[in-house]
């Protein structure tokens, strides 16, 4: 049978303000401590009444900017009603019919293909978040507790378009956008945190007899990491190939059906969602004003955008002339990152050195030592001094190794790192190039004299060039710090002239 | 000096002039309600001895010359659906009998850097929903000037505690005429300012669009005091209005020059009171005698106002009442069988009939296909009422009429008949659903003996011209200095 998967993504952002959506109540991740940040207003006490957080908004509209969505001057806040012992007003205040922004979309390339498309985003709107229920699960069945340090945080629901054909699409389209809202600073997505949580809706288009027959659309909730939503999306693409073989069901024939997934099992399964022909009587929140945004404030927050990482790639590789796959790899390891690499680049005026270094050297020591390029101890602007002198020809590539590898030595026993230092270094190890040629003749002179070398340098003055090497690798012993392509041309010139 | 019958301006004057002692004021109005508290049922509790501490330190603030607020030893009764920190905040239901606010409304905290003393918390219609406090989970409440009858409600244990001289001022509420009607029932003053005037912030949500808090007091100038105490902007209240707040106490004895009174013809119609027909008629009388232009005004609209009301605030509450689930505090059935069971007792429990009956009746206009046609519509009818007025205050400064078709009525005879009850509020309704400021004042009384009341209106914002407007009548009459005779 011939058929395309039809795959739409939810994904539920929270955003880095201080305080949360409608309280002054700090916005932080503490499981460990339940119900300490908590007041009036975010349990629902009687009386309390919310009053927006604008930094939410405006961290919201700085998001919608970066997924090219258009932005509504005029929004309004609507109360979503349902009864859940971790929504303890009994409704959410949400966005209904006038979201702050509609129409949108994010470009992904898949790396399989290397094909590039655009998922088509629907609308991105604000709404708060709810707390946690804990149930017992020793299966004694202990009493369930609420913790609402979550209740009230500000909360962004990005809809996307049925855009999505695989799973792998999911997942990358997912992993871009991690990327750009980390890029711009808005939230942290942490998908075990729960600070980026993903629902997928999958079906199907069935392709027979010239007929394009959709499937039953089954909501896939709750998928908290990237693996789970490539595998969760597969995993229930074969399952309904083999639901639509077995019973023939199309799309209206049963109600849209709300699915879990076991990672643990590698299965989705079926659940009793609360929405189940829910009917979530929204209406205009009374207790709160519409907000209206003016075109300069729009241009103020646009202000504050910084390079996102599609068009970060792009300069990369046309200004710098780094290869696609550098550029992403560059990129792709988030802002930070990038932003070390320019800097980097800036100082020694070599990008492909630079990525060179970044993806090879400066990796590796990451790996080893599991950190982050934020924790890493020589800053980007000392990276820079030791590339440009490499880059001015000063010092050999393989010296720059060792002052890399000094670096970190010193750094390691405690020692702040500085431009200074590279200099210090190369100074005492001597690893600066031999310029001075009287030197290097000298050097050359006793290498070719000697005994040992008779047969290499016959060789070489018969235009056997090749045997040059060994008697290369001899100066450069002698005489750290020189440049092997000027020693080399000197022996030959000396040699055949 | 007779303390309980002096109005706020003569106690404030004796205190200042040393006359009598805060702790004296609020040890007089204990000792009536002591007498006579519990045959009226205004308070759902007293609070003796935290007033009694309040008043001793507004006598030791006064003899050691520290400043004092403008309400500095007046007792006040505050209605029970407002959060009074340490103090059960029940909103006359059993679904919050035990509650005790950890946090002070925006109004109470006012109240006390005015320096009043919070004597206690007044009765209500459960969750402030009905026209007589008869709705009431927790407590009968009588009408001070014939016990057989309702106070009117939902206020009605503040404007009773006031009518009785049990305090010297009273806090109500006001979403479809709850200070209004009750003021008039119990023959004071009784005043919804603007929406947006007063802060709502720990007033425990009825209907979010249309309450407002509001004061009572014996006489207008009392009211004015008050008025100016509690109003203001409050950053908790997202619908509150920064604007400033007028000294409407110094200038309510100021007539108003060239003033235009409406005559709402609309407010005479069927069901009018023949008693309350003529005295209205004749407080315009007074204003006729004073000069006013007097004119006949039209509101088209107000024949869809009940329906109106009664759509917009039943949605609402269904919603603002959803919190109350058992779960986090409040009433939680003892037996249960499940999280949805649990819900569903402790909801049948802790609610009365027409608490239900409005929560139902709002689901249902919010319901999927449903609220288009009902709630929506609603909105769009609210918008033409506004236009209503709107218009009016294009002729006139402010519009006149009876603040409720009848005198008040017995006690039970009108529960079996909501919709009967719901007309009550006939006059009073409109002005919520335009969010504009309305007053009633004593205008007399019927055949039986009863208070009729006088409602003014007018337009967002011009609290300043209604209470002198109110004034000026007040000033001609005497209906604001008789007393129920049992006190
Ligand atoms: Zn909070």
């Amino acid at each position: 049978m011939e058929f395309t998967p039809i795959i739409g993504l939810e994904v539920h952002v929270q955003l880095l303000t201080k305080s949360k959506l409608f309280c002054g109540c700090p916005n932080l991740f503490n499981p460990d401590n339940p119900n300490v940040q908590t007041c009036p207003v975010c349990i629902g006490l009687p009386g309390s009444l919310p009053v927006m957080n604008q930094e939410a908004l405006r961290l919201s509209q700085k998001t919608a900017m970066a997924l090219n969505l258009n932005l509504a001057n005029f929004t309004k806040w609507d109360r979503k009603q349902y009864y859940y012992p971790d929504l303890p007003k009994a409704y959410q205040i949400s966005q209904f019919d006038l979201p702050f922004s509609y129409d949108g979309w994010v470009e992904v390339t898949l790396p399989s293909s290397g094909e590039t498309t655009k998922v088509r985003l629907i609308r991105a709107h604000l709404e708060e978040d709810a707390g946690k229920n804990m149930h017992d699960e020793s299966g004694r069945g202990g009493d369930s507790k609420v913790d609402l340090n979550r209740t009230g945080t500000p909360l962004l629901e990005i809809v996307s378009e049925p855009d999505i054909r695989s799973a792998e699409e999911a997942r990358v389209f997912l992993e871009e956008l991690r990327l750009l809202l980390r890029y711009i600073e808005v939230s942290d997505c942490n998908m075990q945190e729960g600070s980026m949580r993903c629902d997928a809706n999958v079906n199907l288009h069935v392709h027979e007899d010239g007929e394009k027959i959709p499937t039953p659309i089954v909501e896939v909730k709750n998928l908290n990491s990237f693996r789970g939503v490539e595998a969760a999306i597969e995993h229930e693409i074969k399952r309904q190939i083999k639901a639509w073989e077995t019973d023939r069901k199309r799309i209206g024939d049963v109600p849209k059906e709300t699915r879990g997934w076991d990672a643990d099992r590698g299965q989705t399964f079926g659940q009793r969602g609360k929405e189940d022909a829910a009917d979530y009587r929204y209406f205009p929140d009374p207790d709160l004003v519409p907000v209206t945004t003016t075109d300069e404030q729009f241009d103020a927050i646009r202000a504050t955008l910084c390079v996102f990482p599609a068009d970060r790639r792009n300069s990369y590789v046309s200004d710098l002339g780094l290869s696609d796959y550098d550029a992403s790899v560059i990129v792709d390891q988030g802002r930070e990152y990038a932003d070390y690499f320019d800097e980097v680049t800036s100082v020694c005026g070599d990008g492909k050195q630079a990525a060179n270094w970044l993806t090879q050297d400066v990796q590796r020591e990451l790996n080893d030592r599991k950190i982050e390029i934020a924790e890493f101890s020589i800053l980007a602007s000392v990276l820079g001094t030791v590339l440009q002198k490499i880059v001015k020809g000063e010092i050999t590539i393989k010296s720059g190794r060792a002052v890399f590898t000094e670096l970190l030595a010193q750094s390691d026993d405690g020692s702040d790192v500085t431009a200074n230092s590279v200099d210090t270094i190369i100074a005492d190890k001597g690893l600066g190039k031999v310029q001075d040629t009287g030197k290097i003749d000298i050097a050359i002179q006793a290498v070719i004299g000697n005994e040992r070398n008779a047969k290499a340098v016959e060789d070489v003055r018969g235009g056997k060039q090749q045997a040059v090497g060994p008697l290369i690798g001899q100066v450069m012993r002698e005489l750290k710090g020189a440049d092997a392509g000027s020693v080399r041309q000197m022996i030959i010139d000396k040699l055949t002239s | 000096m007779d303390i309980t019958g002096s109005t706020t301006g003569q106690l404030l004057d004796a205190m200042q002039n040393g006359t009598v002692s805060a702790v004296e004021v609020t040890q007089a109005y204990l000792n009536e309600i002591s007498a006579h508290g519990e045959t009226v049922g205004a308070f759902l509790s007293v609070d003796s001895e935290g007033s009694l501490t309040q008043a001793a330190e507004v006598d030791r603030k006064r003899s050691s010359g520290e400043s004092l607020g403008k309400l500095a030893g007046l007792p006040v009764a505050v209605k029970d659906n407002i959060c009074t920190k340490g103090l059960a905040t029940t909103c006359a239901s059993r679904m919050l009998e035990n509650f005790v606010p950890p946090y002070d409304a925006h109004v109470t905290t006012q109240l006390q850097n005015a320096d009043a003393i919070i004597i206690g918390k007044a009765n209500l219609d459960e969750f402030a929903m009905g026209s007589s406090t008869e709705n009431s989970a927790l407590q009968v409440t009588r009408n001070p000037w014939n016990i057989d009858h309702a106070p009117g409600g939902s206020s009605g244990g503040s404007a009773a505690a006031v009518g009785a001289r049990l305090a010297s001022m009273g806090i109500g509420s006001d979403t479809g005429g709850s200070i209004r009607q009750p003021a008039s029932f119990c023959g004071v003053v009784g005043m919804k300012p603007t929406y947006g005037r007063v802060s709502r912030y720990g007033l425990v949500a009825f209907a979010s669009s249309l309450d407002q808090i509001g004061p009572f007091a014996t006489d207008v100038t009392g009211t004015a005091r008050l008025l100016e105490s509690i109003a203001g902007y409050d950053v908790r209240d997202s619908t509150s209005v920064d604007r400033p707040v007028p000294g409407y106490s110094a200038t309510v004895e100021q007539p108003l020059e060239n003033l235009r009174v409406g005559v709402v013809s609309e407010f005479f119609g069927e069901g009018i009171d023949s008693d309350v027909d003529a005295s209205i008629r004749a407080a315009i009388d007074v204003y006729r005698s004073l000069g006013a232009e007097v004119s006949e005004v039209s509101l088209p609209h107000t024949r869809y106002a009940v329906a109106t009301y009664y759509l917009i605030a039943c949605s609402e509450a269904s919603s603002n009442l959803a919190r109350y689930d058992g779960v986090h505090y409040g009433r939680r059935a003892e037996q249960f069988e499940n999280m949805i069971d649990m819900y569903a007792a402790s909801r049948a429990e802790g609610f009365g009939a027409e608490v239900k009956r409005r929560i139902m009746l709002g689901v249902f206009a919010l319901s999927e296909g449903y609220s288009d046609q009902y709630y929506l519509k609603g909105l769009k009818v609210r918008r033409l009422i506004r236009n209503d007025f709107d218009a009016a205050f294009e002729n006139v400064d402010v519009l006149a009429g009876p603040t409720c078709p009848t005198p008040a009525f017995k006690i039970g005879e009108l529960v079996d008949d909501p919709l009967q009850m719901y007309l009550s509020d006939i006059c009073t309704i409109s002005a919520n659903l335009a969010g504009i400021p309305g007053v009633s004042v004593p205008a007399g009384f019927s055949s039986n003996g009863l208070p009729i009341g006088l409602q003014l209106l007018a337009g967002p914002f011009e609290e300043e011209k209604l209470l002198r407007a109110a004034r000026m009548f007040e000033r001609e009459t005497v209906w604001h200095t008789k007393r129920p005779s049992f006190s």
